[in-house]
């Protein structure tokens, strides 16, 4: 990688900096996901210069990289092996790092059968808000020396400590891939989603529009042909488009001004009585919501079933746009935030507005 | 250290019994010393040490109150679940409480729907399977003691098994967690969606070894039961081409749900014990289970035996049937027991290795087992690196532990050295905890400390292990140098 860079001496000094001034950093990669989270401010902190794959060995089927390592950089490495990550971050921008998506946690359309982004993250080296350089985890598939803080790193939205390198196991691409779609009511697609999970199918990905049901089949091609066989449906020409829309939200879906709602739900929950319109994906799991309905009443919908909710884009970014915590876990969040950063330099009030 | 002119525990004992008698039935407390016995140790067994007391609640509300009272009063707790653990994780504190989950050994909810099972920390793991079994599904994770061991053991170990390469860890397969920690607070993590708002607290709680908190419940995902399953048996004279036929499965975009590897004195072993069939002239075997839809295993058992005859295979079978696919699973999974019967006592290693280095790490401990006159069989997750090395010696020999400790000590600090780790699924414990200072520089170390303290600030849950102190590590010795700079350096050293 001829841009490959490692500028871990001076994140690590301008983290020194502002453990001293007490100034807190917001810290940025690509800034593909800025918008995600709570509208913050304070000094930039810019990672995209560290970056460069630091090892891959694909008969190991691991990777290290740097955590500003472009994503798309990542994909091409892999995909040279034919290799992939499975859980398909979504990029939401030309500029996506590898860093940004594992602190936002982000999974695609693959994730409810083969694993979110925690689930792929053997390690990371990072920097605490002590400015100390640590490694957590390691390089193999299985380690359980130490607490696991690489995983809690995932999804923490830098709220814990400067992400410098990740590890991460990768997966072989199927051989094979092959969507389908069926015409079904939401009622009907939910359901049957969930029969299909209960089965031994080769499933990838199952989306519904509300009226169109995709499930997309992968692995030898004898096994996606008796699977086409078994459940039936037409084949979704320029299939690839459209599972690359959906992670990226470039789907139809997507367009107009109203807030972006992401309601996580067990999956074979029937559909939510909230005002708007949905897209259903991860086979039920996940629901995009556009609504302008107020922020309590969803809320309230998706903790009824065993949920949470999430104003993923538009809406009030000064707000709280994550689920609130119940009282006694917020104050073990709070006491893990003094642990990792006890001068709350790192990105404070992005999650929750009082950590 | 002195010791203490008078014993004080026959008085503290009374005391806390007192306490706990507030809160617990009579019956939830032992305190008769040959009642305490059976908890003495775990599947570590050379490590015993008698509690103070044990209780045995039955609620939840039971836990927190116990543990708020041992909180108050400063006393150590240590959580137990099936005691069938390997690193003595759930050996009793002589000061503390011993506290064991055996009676929270119910299935609360079975959701055929949404695929999860929520269960009570003492199910036991094949339980859940077996329990789900007429819905045509199971829970992954297959420890090898998975008809004794408990699902609250194997989330606070992360245990694995042999299919992890494909399903994972304890972690990948379970949802929603609900504990205790030591001032009596309930807390919920995870949820009934995928995931959940805030940090990942399901995950970092997985593998903590009971020094966070107690947990009382547990959601485990459940998978549908692949169509089929089927196992090819390859021998091999030689352990490197073993170790290439493993990359080479892999390199042709192959996961299989199993790929284990035995060495000579292990495939020896575990044919005496059990015929599985084994090629006892071999010097190592590959076991390559693979399984999915009907029409993909049987592709893919081709392009495997295709590439172990490629790799230098002297030999390989599918098994023709599922009565022989059993058969070769048997060796393997009696491969601990068997070889326990070629000496006296066995000590059972536990390294996560990058796999390339295979060859070489097996070749250093062969050096390393005929310097200390003491034999080592092999078993190991070939698929994901994590290699058991099993010694062989006699407890009854003065010294004979000893020697072994120091030899699985540097059997550990090679897995380091090569790029790996001390404990890929049994966990720190009490017995490799003078490693992790090898592993983990003073700053790592200082840092997990730091976390602990958020859940446990009194470090009241089962102390001394996991997690060395720093003192503890300056006097071990052998301490992580990094970059040419001693730790520690504002320790005193004698």
């Amino acid at each position: 990688m001829n841009d490959a860079y490692d500028s871990s001496k001076e994140l690590r000094a301008l983290v020194c900096a502002a453990m001293h001034s007490g100034e807190p950093l917001q810290i940025s990669g690509g800034g593909s996901k800025s918008f995600y989270g709570r509208a913050t401010s304070g000094t930039c902190l810019a990672a995209h210069s560290h970056r460069g794959i630091v090892s891959y060995d694909a008969c190991e089927l691991v990777l290290t990289a740097r955590a500003g390592t472009p994503l798309k950089q990542v994909e091409a490495v892999l995909a040279e092996r034919n290799q992939m990550l499975a859980f398909e971050p979504p990029h939401l921008g030309q500029s996506a790092t590898l860093g940004g998506a594992i602190a936002t946690g982000l999974s695609g359309p693959r994730r409810p059968y083969a694993g979110a982004a925690r689930d792929f993250v053997l390690g990371v080296k990072l920097i605490n808000g002590q400015g100390e350089i640590l490694s957590f985890g390691g390089q193999v598939m299985k380690n359980v020396a130490g607490y696991d803080v690489a995983r809690l790193m995932v999804g923490a939205l830098g709220t814990l400590g400067v992400l410098l390198e990740i590890s991460l196991k990768v997966l072989p691409r199927p051989a094979t891939e092959l969507t389908l779609v069926q015409h079904r009511t939401p009622d009907e697609a939910i359901e049957v989603m969930n029969i299909w999970a209960r089965r031994s199918l080769p499933l990838s990905g199952c989306c519904y529009d509300g009226d169109r049901l995709y499930v997309r089949l992968c692995g030898a091609g004898s096994a996606v042909r008796a699977a086409h066989d078994k459940i039936g449906g037409e084949v979704l020409a320029n299939a690839h488009e459209f599972w690359q829309a959906l992670r990226e939200q470039r789907h139809a879906f997507f367009d107009g001004p109203l807030p972006l709602w992401r309601i996580a739900v067990p999956p074979a929950q029937p559909p939510l009585d909230l005002s708007g319109k949905w897209l259903i994906d991860w086979g039920g799991a996940q629901r995009w919501l556009k609504s302008d309905a107020d922020a309590a009443t969803i809320r309230r919908a998706a903790a009824d079933c065993g949920g949470h909710a999430t104003l993923f884009r538009g809406g009030d970014r000064g707000g709280e746009i994550f689920h609130p915590l119940a009282p006694e876990l917020f104050r073990l969040h709070r006491r893990i935030k003094n642990a990792m950063d006890p001068k709350h330099i790192f990105n404070p009030g992005r999650m929750y507005s009082n950590l | 250290m002195s010791t203490p002119i008078i014993d004080v525990r026959p008085h503290k004992r009374r005391e806390l019994i007192a306490v706990l008698r507030r809160v617990l039935p009579a019956a939830a407390l032992l305190s008769e010393q040959e009642d305490l016995r059976p908890y003495e140790c775990d599947g570590l067994s050379a490590y015993r040490e008698l509690p103070m007391l044990v209780a045995l609640p039955e609620t939840v509300e039971q836990v927190r109150a116990a543990l708020a009272a041992c909180r108050e009063h400063g006393v150590p707790v240590v959580a137990r679940g099936a005691g069938t653990g390997l690193s003595g994780g759930a050996l009793p504190d002589p000061n503390g409480l011993l506290l064991s989950l055996a009676k929270f050994n119910r299935i609360l909810e079975i959701d055929e729907n949404n695929r999860t099972a929520r269960v009570q920390p003492g199910v036991r793991n094949l339980a859940i399977s077996q329990a789900v079994a007429p819905l045509g599904l199971y829970y992954a994770p297959d420890p090898s003691s998975q008809i004794a061991c408990s699902i609250g053991g194997n989330v606070a170990e992360n245990a694995g098994g042999i299919h992890c390469l494909k399903y994972g860890l304890t972690v990948h397969n379970i949802q929603s967690l609900q504990f205790v920690t030591m001032d009596g607070s309930l807390i919920t993590v995870g949820g009934a969606a995928l995931d959940a708002p805030g940090y990942d607290l399901l995950a970092f709680m997985t593998g903590s070894e009971g020094l966070l908190g107690v947990i009382v419940e547990i959601t485990v995902k459940l998978l549908p039961r692949p169509e089929r399953a089927q196992v090819v048996l390859a021998a091999f004279d030689d352990v490197e081409n073993a170790g290439n036929a493993v990359a080479a499965i892999i390199a042709a975009g192959i996961v299989p749900a199993g790929l284990e590897m035995m060495d000579n004195l292990a495939i020896r072993a575990a044919e005496q014990f059990v015929h599985a069939g084994y090629p006892v002239d071999a010097a190592a075997i590959l076991l390559c289970e693979l399984d999915g839809v009907n029409e993909e295993v049987s592709e893919q058992i081709l392009q495997v035996r295709e590439i172990l005859k490629q790799c230098g295979a002297t030999e390989s079978h599918t098994a023709r049937d599922e009565r022989e696919r059993t058969l070769f699973w048997a060796g393997r999974k009696a491969a601990f027991p068997a070889v326990g019967r070629l000496a006296p006592d066995y000590y059972c290693m536990d390294g996560t290795i990058p796999r390339k280095h295979l060859a070489q790490v097996l070749r250093r401990i062969g050096e390393m087992s005929a310097d200390a006159g003491l034999a080592v069989a092999n078993v190991f997750h070939a698929g994901d690196g994590n290699l058991h090395p099993l010694i062989l010696y006699d407890a009854s020999k003065p010294g004979d532990l000893g020697r072994v400790e120091q030899l699985g000590g540097r059997i550990l600090e090679l897995c380091v050295t090569v790029g790996g780790t001390i404990t890929g699924e049994h966990g720190v414990g009490v017995e490799k905890i003078n490693q992790m200072c090898m592993q983990f520089p003073a700053s790592a170390l200082a840092q997990f400390h730091a976390l602990k303290h958020a859940f446990d600030p009194d470090e009241l849950l089962n102390p001394g292990k996991a997690v060395p102190t720093l003192q503890r590590c300056a006097e071990h010795g052998a301490m992580h140098v990094h970059g040419g700079n001693l730790p520690f350096p504002d320790l005193e050293r004698f």
